[in-house]
């Protein structure tokens, strides 16, 4: 297929951006969308045109790595990851436009990568449990009803992409936070720390300029891992909860 | 280069008698001293990590604070290490090139770690992971390693719990268990097919833990171009900030490697795109050994290659081996019909046929090896690739029909939706279809039993080390390592060394500061200004190629003689005919990967040089000159029960080749049997 692609280039943090229109012929369905964009950079490279820089790493759904907010959705029309998406979603003739994830907690770098370091200073606020190595108890010793176990798990597979926070809005984190917490608070070795640990990372999402959370849903529809709304019912009841504690 | 074909007096026939003499890689390298001390403690094998940790000097925590320590990589060896040691008190700087330390590669490992809990009462124990691990890896590995390795494996579990990753569990509440590849016990550990990535976020969360403590600190999108050797120690990085492109330098009283493994010397692997060799390659041109760097492991459960346009491979966890059922048609003529029409007594599952006591279970090597006999018998299946078809079939019909198509879900079902995302197939419907595909390596810096490589000062662990899988690795085995490595071994090793510090300050005036940082400035100017016509990817690609058909799964003389050449012309091609745009002082991802695939293009005749001088098969290395009357790899101990750690040999010259006698006390050597 022959597809006409609109790219949002921008030479660095400062530097003002624009979109440009570029052509790419002979795409197979069964190469992925990035394997798609790498052909671009072979063809401008050749051009003398640098090539357009976005972020990947695993190729394979779970690094969290990719981006990119393909016709205005993030990582494109499918629920997966951009780099799972393959050309088998778009057809003949299509005009694709590729953006980076656009808010404010997470300025563009160049082209279409972004910084995300504030996803990692809102773990480092509380989205851990404290257990030093070797301190550990005997693994079995502490059972976890296997429901319990299941949930935190599914919790657990968000890959703190971004994508949540590019669909909102508001350019809200809750989702992710929502899931951390959430996960860490279904485990018997999450309570000591739970109360603290949900205003520490609200304040500190509050602090990296991510907006407030006002029950629209984009953040779940975007979500490629399906982490569902309900983490952020629970975020909100743990919330209450801490601060009638007093934390 | 003009010996390499000064000698073809090599192996002639099959089946040669051990005492093999002549050498095959006469005239790449030359010998040097054996490595006789690798510092293990003596005694019996079950005490001698007691001792080691009882012997190892105590730093005192006021010290702590002040000794710096450097740590490249955020995998489960870098993570672990940086949390651990971080909680200790020591001063942590962690490097990764991604953009968080909770994006290493390690995160995409699925099937799941092993530990000798023997939660299942099935005979397992400490004893027995070691015996497999070492019989796994051919008899290849180091024993005190391998024993130590098992002994930790129970504590890794305890501690992933207590951060709370969410292994599978029981209804009882319990930790579940399945078996994995090469092993009749139940010790896998796993969180459905995610098990690296639930891993990894407990390291990672227990990490920035401790930059929120301010004992780590996070170097993110950095990569280290080069080692800092100051007066015979490793005392620094040189490293460049992906963003800014400046070039930086840090220094410390220890630097540890966790980079990961270099799979991706082959283009095609199942590792992350940014997976690279630098950090190793950097470390082995001052003077790190590289240990049995041919050693790759190629892994049977992988989606087949689809087209020329394919950027790398997606791995289907071999845990599918458990329940799914590997055949190709009898008949050539039927593999192009579709595979459900294909009668059961037309199918061969010939793992099942072949090793009936292992059947599907073989280690990865066999399944690997069989899958491509079967292919290039003509019985492969899925489209043509070049003139063969390069798949088998892996069909869970018996398992949905007998545990219910739901319990399979349960188990496998993001393997399923991956493979159907990737193909556009149904897995719950038609049999997938699979071919080897590069995983991991075995090989890596050589290191000691403190896991310190042959420059003071540096140590290696995870991926980047070879130390405890031999000539093979087990399945869910690496997991354990990286764990091993960076929780418990690590953290007790170092201390000993850092109880000789702080050591004397350096600062960039000191000449071998100032010497890194100039080559590596040199080095990046070097790639922008070539200004020829191909770029740094073409040339990956095209190593690519070269590696996978004379270095992979099956190597042969004169394939590695071929090799070793047009890796030598390509190699001038590169320097003279690279293509890179841009500038050096802003992100630039061109340029990341030029540097990455000059120093592959470097790995790669080291690889195939150590697989020319290993004339003789074990474990992932099949040289096809030596094999049985039924084509299994044979050993030839007499002459190669040793590690090959290679000294790099300068610019110009041939690389200088260590040998580290393997000797086993608490276990007999065997030709392994999966029959
Ligand atoms: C698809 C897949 C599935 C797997 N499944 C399993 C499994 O089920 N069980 C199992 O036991 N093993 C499995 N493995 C193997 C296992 O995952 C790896 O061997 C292991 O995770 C490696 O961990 P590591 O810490 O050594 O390195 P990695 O996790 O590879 O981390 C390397 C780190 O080094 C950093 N780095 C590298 N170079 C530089 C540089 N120059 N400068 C700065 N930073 C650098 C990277 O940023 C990264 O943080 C699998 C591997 C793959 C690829
Ligand atoms: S919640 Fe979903 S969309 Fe948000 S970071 Fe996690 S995986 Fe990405
Ligand atoms: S590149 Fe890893 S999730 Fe897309």
């Amino acid at each position: 297929m022959n597809l006409t692609l609109k790219i949002w280039r921008q030479a660095g943090p400062q530097a003002p951006g624009e979109m440009k229109t570029y052509q790419v012929d002979d795409v197979s369905e069964d190469m992925s969308f990035l394997e798609m964009l790498d052909v671009l950079n072979e063809q401008l490279n050749a051009g003398g045109e640098e090539p357009v820089a976005f972020d990947s790493d695993c190729r394979e759904g779970i690094c969290g790595n990719c981006s990119l907010m393909i016709n205005g959705e993030a990582h494109g029309p499918e629920v997966t990851t951009t780099c799972q998406l393959h050309m088998r979603s778009f057809a003949d003739g299509d005009t694709i436009t590729i953006e980076p994830w656009r808010a404010d907690a997470f300025p563009v770098i160049r082209d279409l990568v972004t910084d995300r370091s504030a996803f990692d200073r809102i773990i480092q606020s509380g989205g851990y449990i404290s257990a030093n190595t070797g301190s550990a108890p005997e693994a079995n010793s502490v059972p976890v009803p296997r429901d319990d176990a299941t949930k935190a798990f599914n919790f657990a597979t968000c890959i703190g992409c971004g994508a949540c926070v590019a669909a909102c809005p508001n350019g809200s984190a809750s989702l992710f936070m929502g899931a951390k917490i959430t996960q860490l608070g279904l485990l018997p070795q999450g309570q000591p720390e739970r109360w603290s640990r949900v205003v520490d990372m609200v304040g500190q999402h509050d602090a990296e300029g991510f907006g407030g959370c006002t029950n629209i849903g984009e953040c779940a529809t975007a979500c490629p891992k399906e982490i569902p709304l309900d983490v952020i019912s629970q975020l909100n009841k743990d919330l209450r909860t801490a601060i009638k504690h007093g934390h | 280069m003009a010996s390499s074909n000064a000698d073809l007096s090599g192996l002639v026939a099959h089946n040669e008698a051990p005492t093999q003499v002549s050498d095959d890689a006469h005239g790449y390298y030359t010998h040097g001293e054996k490595l006789v001390d690798a510092k293990a403690p003596t005694g019996p094998i079950k005490d001698r990590w007691t001792t080691r940790k009882m012997d190892n000097r105590l730093v005192n925590p006021a010290n702590r604070r002040k000794l710096d320590v450097i740590i490249v990589g955020t995998g489960l060896a870098g993570g672990a290490a940086a949390a651990t040691l971080g909680e200790a008190g020591y001063n942590v700087k962690s490097f990764c090139y991604q953009d968080s330390p909770r994006r290493a590669r390690s995160i995409a490992a699925q099937g799941g770690i092993n530990a000798a809990k023997n939660y299942k009462e099935d005979g397992d124990s400490t004893y027995r992971l070691f015996y497999d691990t070492v019989k796994g890896g051919d008899y290849r590995s180091r024993e005190s390693n391998v024993y130590r390795l098992a002994e930790v494996s129970a504590s890794i579990i305890d501690q992933c719990v207590a951060q709370g990753v969410p292994f599978a569990r029981e209804y009882g509440g319990l930790l579940d268990n399945r078996s994995f590849g090469g092993v009749q016990v139940s010790r896998t550990f796993y969180a459905r097919g995610q098990t690296g990535q639930q891993l990894l976020i407990g390291a990672y969360q227990a990490m920035e833990r401790q930059v929120a403590a301010g004992t780590v600190t996070q170097y993110t999108r950095h990569e280290m171009l080069e080692v800092i050797v100051a007066d015979g120690k490793a005392r620094g990085i040189i490293a460049r900030d992906l963003v800014t492109g400046e070039i930086e330098t840090h220094l410390a009283d220890v630097v540890v490697l966790a980079s990961g493994g270099y799979g991706n010397v082959f283009f095609l692997s199942t590792n992350a795109m940014g997976s690279n060799v630098t950090a190793a390659w950097r470390a082995h041109r001052k003077g790190a050994y590289m240990a049995n760097p041919c050693y790759t492991q190629i892994h049977p459960t992988c989606i087949p290659v689809s087209g020329e346009h394919q950027s790398k491979l997606t791995l289907m966890s071999e845990s599918l081996r458990n329940d799914g059922r590997i055949w190709v048609p009898k008949n050539r003529e039927d593999c192009d019909k579709d595979p459900r029409d294909i009668a059961e007594e037309d199918r061969d599952y010939y793992l099942e046929r072949i090793y009936p006591s292992f059947g599907n279970l073989v280690p990865r090597d066999i399944a690997s090896r069989q899958a491509k006999n079967m292919c290039d018998e003509g019985r492969g299946v899925g489209p043509m690739v070049g003139d063969f078809r390069r798949g088998v079939y892996l069909d869970f019909a018996d398992a949905i029909s007998r545990l219910g198509e739901d319990a399979v879900r349960e188990k496998y079902g993001n393997l399923f939706d991956m493979y159907a995302r990737i193909t556009g197939e149904n897995p719950y419907e038609t049999p997938m279809r699979i071919y080897p595909a590069v995983h991991y390596v075995m090989g890596g810096l050589w290191v000691d039993y403190n896991l310190q490589s042959s420059i003071e000062g540096l140590f290696v662990a995870g991926e980047a080390n070879f130390s405890d899988h031999g000539a093979n690795r087990l399945g869910a085995s690496a997991l354990m390592q990286g764990l091993a490595d960076g929780y418990f071994v690590l953290p007790n090793t170092i201390r000993e060394y850092l109880a000789d510090g702080p050591f004397e300050k350096i600062d960039e005036s000191h000449p071998a500061v100032a010497e890194a940082k100039a080559s590596v400035e040199d080095r990046v100017s070097k790639f922008l200004s070539i200004g020829g016509d191909r770029s740094a990817d073409s040339f990956h690609r095209e190593l690519g190629h070269i590696m996978w058909e004379y270095c992979g799964m099956e190597r042969t003389e004169d394939g590695l003689r071929k090799a070793i050449d047009q890796i030598r012309e390509l190699k001038a091609e590169f320097w003279r005919n690279l293509k890179v745009l841009g500038t050096a002082d802003s992100l630039n991802q061109s340029l990341e990967k030029a540097g990455r695939v000059a120093d592959f293009i470097e790995l790669g005749e080291l690889m195939c040089i150590d697989a020319l001088n290993r004339r003789e098969s074990c474990g992932g290395h099949f040289r096809a000159e030596s094999q049985t009357e039924d084509g299994e790899a044979l050993r030839h101990d007499e002459e190669f029960a040793y590690v090959a750690a290679w000294e790099w040999g300068g610019e110009d010259g041939q690389p200088v080749l260590h040998k580290e006698d393997l000797i086993y006390t608490a276990i007999e050597m065997k030709q392994r049997s999966y029959k």
